[in-house]
């Protein structure tokens, strides 16, 4: 399996990002390395064995329904690049 | 006369997301309180920073296998979670945590039309617990959109039907058993308007008797009842229309106007989504055991369907009162306990929709605000029963004055304020008398055949009594003197 330009643009767009084509060209090259290191697991023979999918053998535990741990309004819009005195503010997402 | 809209028949799946009424959220410990100031229910988990961990709300599992249980649908044992990846201002992690692969319930379904010729089995393909996202407002700022991440991670259950639904009356009715249950099991207070209750529609169009579905388009922002109806309406003829003129419909997403009646076009196809699941590594998977089940199936109250069997079939009541005493949760148990205490259940059924919905309808109440109890309901039934009282004074007077005392009984009130009814004979005849004695020529009339003037000596004889006469008695004396 390898990594055409095409992929590598349907996958920028679906993160909201923009490359040009060097770029896209370095990313191209990156990803087809990173796919060709984990196929190496491809030489295993899997028949048969269920995919792994939790480390542990634990069931979760689960959380009593309470209310606790919460942070300030001021904590909360710290780190947000931009706000006002109540809301986070992003650029517009919708045509009006 | 058929018109190109008869040709054709309506295919119609709802997803309905339904908020659940826990104290906290879903993969966290902040309240799910609405109303409150903007970013303040919100923890780090909420908001995506590295390093912290999801660990699901049990309440969340439990509300997931009522409702379950409610439809009759299976449970799953094994309950995995995964992530479906979008990116979106309100949704901070880059993720949705929801179920995939092993939705909490399969199966099941929705009875529509109950107890009519319409009656109508919807199947339930799925129900999976996922979070709500933040909320995003566009029309505050001219410039910039707002983000509030209160709603971020507050539970959800997502109910998904089979394309079984034809029209947009039986699309109504879905939901509006789907509210009713959500409601009568406490998992959600089933606002539409609030957006606590969400539908979207999938609707598409084919020509009658095919066996192949047209493609689909899928309706949002539908925030009422009535709105989905007008919105899958108005989305039938749109595609019936676009078929006929020789177009095609395309599989997109379209949103309701509901100022303009109209839907319309929210995404085009190029820009189709691709959420690439996969399975949550930060939750460890959650086992659902039959004993679990068993004791979450035993502590439900009565479902709508079980009350309404009961009260036909036990109790003899009419399909149109049964149907109208189990439209409202609070009034059908309300009602279940008052007909522990009486057995006059056609009584029962009269006074809950009669006098006192006109009470709360008047007084812009919910019945868990009615200052009366079952029990004083039950013992204004056992007067009249025992003839003493009269129907209309009960009525007229004693409810109305028990309201405002709800510390006395009906019997003491009635006593104080001297309603007691008057069966005894001797002061009864002396009213009787009296009416009669006060218009002979009337009584010579009624004597060649004017038999309605009863009414009149009736009517003298409650005047004569202040109303406490016992009419039953009262007519019989009327009556019986009148013809001597």
């Amino acid at each position: 399996m390898s990594v055409d330009i095409k992929t590598v643009e349907r996958i920028a767009e679906l993160a909201k990002l923009q490359f040009n084509n060097e770029a896209k060209e370095k990313i191209q090259a990156d990803m087809n390395k990173m796919l060709d290191f984990v196929g190496k697991l491809n030489e295993l023979d899997t028949e048969g064995v269920e995919p792994l999918i939790y480390m542990l053998d634990e069931p979760q535990r689960l959380r009593k329904d309470e209310v606790n741990g919460q942070v300030t309004q001021q904590e909360a819009l710290k780190n947000a690049p931009d706000k006002d005195s109540d809301y986070i503010k992003v650029p517009k997402v919708i045509k009006q | 006369m058929s018109s190109i809209y008869d040709k054709y028949e309506a295919v119609i799946g709802l997803e309905i997301h339904a908020q659940l009424q826990t104290k906290s959220k879903a993969f966290a410990a902040d309240s799910t309180e609405f109303g409150v100031t903007p970013n303040t229910n919100v923890s780090p988990i909420t908001l995506g920073h590295p390093g912290t961990l999801p660990r699901l709300n049990e309440k969340v599992v439990e509300y997931a296998v009522r409702l379950g249980s409610a439809v009759k649908a299976n449970i799953t044992y094994e309950n995995q979670f995964a992530r479906k990846n979008y990116f979106y201002a309100d949704l901070p992690k880059g993720y949705q945590i929801t179920q995939d692969k092993t939705p909490i319930c399969t199966g099941g379904y929705i009875t529509i039309f109950p107890h009519t010729d319409n009656e109508k089995k919807i199947n339930i393909t799925r129900i999976h617990i996922e979070e709500d996202a933040g909320k995003s407002m566009h029309d505050q700022d001219p410039f910039n959109t707002l983000i509030d991440l209160n709603r971020a991670g507050v539970p959800l259950v997502e109910i998904v039907s089979e394309p079984e639904i034809r029209s947009s009356e039986e699309a109504y009715a879905y939901i509006a058993e789907i509210r009713k249950l959500v409601r009568y099991i406490g998992i959600c207070d089933g606002n539409m308007e609030e957006g606590s209750l969400r539908v979207d529609a999938n609707i598409s169009v084919m020509p009658k008797g095919s066996k192949t579905f047209g493609t689909r388009a899928e309706v949002k922002n539908m925030n009422s009842l009535r709105n989905v109806q007008r919105a899958i309406d108005f989305e039938i003829k749109r595609q019936i229309e676009l078929i006929e003129s020789g177009g095609t419909v395309e599989q997109e997403t379209r949103s309701f106007d509901a100022v303009k009646g109209i839907t319309f076009s929210l995404r085009s196809k190029e820009m189709a989504h691709d959420y690439r699941y996969f399975p949550e590594p930060d939750l460890q998977p959650v086992f659902v055991e039959q004993d679990y089940i068993a004791k979450v199936k035993n502590s439900l109250p009565p479902l709508p369907n079980e009350l309404y069997t009961k009260f036909t079939q036990e109790l003899g009541l009419s399909d149109y009162d049964a149907s109208i005493i189990i439209e409202d949760k609070d009034i059908a148990l309300f009602f279940n306990e008052l007909i522990e205490l009486t057995n006059n259940f056609k009584a029962a059924a009269n006074w809950i929709n009669g006098a006192v919905k006109s009470f709360l309808n008047e007084n812009a109440l919910h019945i868990t605000d009615f200052p009366l109890q079952p029990k004083h309901i039950a013992q204004i039934i056992t007067l009249i029963e025992e003839n003493k009282i009269s129907n209309s004074l009960a009525n007229q007077k004693l409810f109305p004055t028990l309201i405002e005392n709800p510390e006395k009984t009906a019997e003491e009130l009635a006593q104080e304020n001297n309603w007691l009814q008057e069966s005894d004979d001797d002061a009864l005849l002396q009213y009787v008398e009296e009416a009669i004695a006060k218009y002979p020529e009337k009584v010579e009339e009624y004597k060649n055949g004017k038999k309605g003037l009863i009414g009149l000596f009736m009517g003298e004889v409650m005047k004569l009594s202040k109303g406490k006469a016992d009419p039953k008695l009262a007519n019989k004396l009327v009556r019986e003197k009148l013809e001597q």
